[in-house]
């Protein structure tokens, strides 16, 4: 959490983005955003535009991940509307998502047209499961805080939105508004 | 069925889905898998592996996999449809909130919710790499792949694209 002092200091000394800057610069995120798209996000808007320092970074994470709906959009909403309103929002977005939307529907397109190809579909296979690790190295990561101070609670929330949906095959609906208001109420226990 | 009952499914569908993504698009792939594989019967189990990984391999957010989907079930129309049932709402609600959840940055209520979400959402991201092992692991090659790629990609910190491009490679010399 960033301290009471720092942000109001350092907002004040930097010009706020242009729109065009916002959707270079989320345009410049997209396009080599591989896997986890937030590290790069970090690097981009905290080390070389500096339009936020690194505790607004992460509070702005957090909130992205509080959201419903994907992080970084939310994030590029937060951060384009924070400098210049709905345009600021509507650029960034723009910048994130245009781009890479068209690469992902040419790629898409070729694959499914060859998918017949028996290598075409060794390969997709094959990236498949690096895919398939990929997502759960970043459950992996995401724990770390947990993994190192671990507590019941915490597991247990873990396991059991993990079993609800892996193992049983629970709606997501039927997990989320049995468990959130569980995993809160315990977070805000142990707050105490 | 017809175009418009397509589209508008695919608009429900992920609408929900969107407001149920909280921790972002990958922990509600299982979600999209259940509706699109099991219940509206769009794809296989193969299909949406796959679907997953090119989203993966494609530059860009992963939420991607959301246009790809709606491409598949009904070309462009369901590409635009998807991406903007599944961006839309949640992109309003971020702009309104945005705003307010500053000022409220050491309530209690606001730390209890960021706290408690954190390891519902590590769950749910979990259940989803289990599942996309599950459709993508056709040999025990496979199966080892996967563990490697999840080993190294935690413990060290390469770029995840060298394990998906490792995994192409491999999958085309039929080696898993």
């Amino acid at each position: 959490m960033s301290p009471e002092t720092a942000p109001a200091a350092s907002e004040a000394d930097r010009p706020a983005p242009s729109l065009r800057e916002l959707f270079v610069g989320f345009l410049s995120v997209a396009v080599v955003a591989f896997g986890g798209v937030l590290p790069i996000a970090r690097r981009a808007v905290v080390e070389r535009y500096k339009w936020v320092d690194s505790d607004e970074f992460t509070e702005l994470v957090g909130l992205a991940q509080f959201l419903p709906g994907p992080n970084i959009v939310n994030l590029s909403i937060v951060i384009g509307s924070r400098f210049r309103g709905v345009p600021g929002a509507i650029a960034a977005f723009c910048g994130l998502t245009l781009a890479p939307a068209v690469f992902v529907i040419i790629a898409g397109t070729l694959f499914a047209r060859y998918s017949d190809e028996p290598a075409v579909a060794d390969l997709l296979s094959g990236l498949a499961a690096g895919a398939a690790g990929l997502v759960i190295a970043m459950a992996g990561r995401m724990g770390e805080r947990l993994w190192r101070r671990p507590s019941v609670q915490g597991l247990g929330v873990v396991a059991a939105a993990f079993i609800g949906i892996a193992v049983l095959g629970l709606p997501l609906l039927w997990v989320m508004l049995g468990l959130a208001p569980v995993s809160v109420a315990l977070a805000w226990w142990s707050l105490r | 069925m017809n175009d418009d009952s397509v589209l508008g499914q695919l608009a429900t569908h992920f609408l929900l889905i969107s407001l149920l993504a909280v921790g972002g698009a990958n922990a509600v792939l299982p979600e999209m898998h259940r509706q699109v594989v099991d219940v509206a019967g769009w794809m296989t189990n193969e299909q949406f592996a796959q679907t997953f990984a090119i989203a993966q391999a494609v530059p860009g957010p992963n939420v991607l996999i959301v246009t790809l989907i709606g491409w598949h079930v009904a070309g462009p129309a369901g590409a635009l449809v998807t991406t903007l049932a599944m961006c839309g709402p949640t992109c309003v609600l971020a702009y309104v909130v945005g705003g307010i959840w500053h000022r409220f940055r050491y309530a209690k209520w606001r730390r209890a919710i960021q706290g408690g979400l954190v390891p519902l959402t590590i769950g749910l991201i979990a259940a989803s790499g289990f599942l996309l092992a599950q459709g993508a692991a056709r040999s025990l090659p496979t199966a080892l792949y996967i563990t490697l790629t999840a080993l190294v990609l935690l413990f060290t910190r390469i770029s995840p694209l060298w394990m998906l491009f490792g995994g192409g490679l491999l999958g085309l010399l039929r080696l898993i």
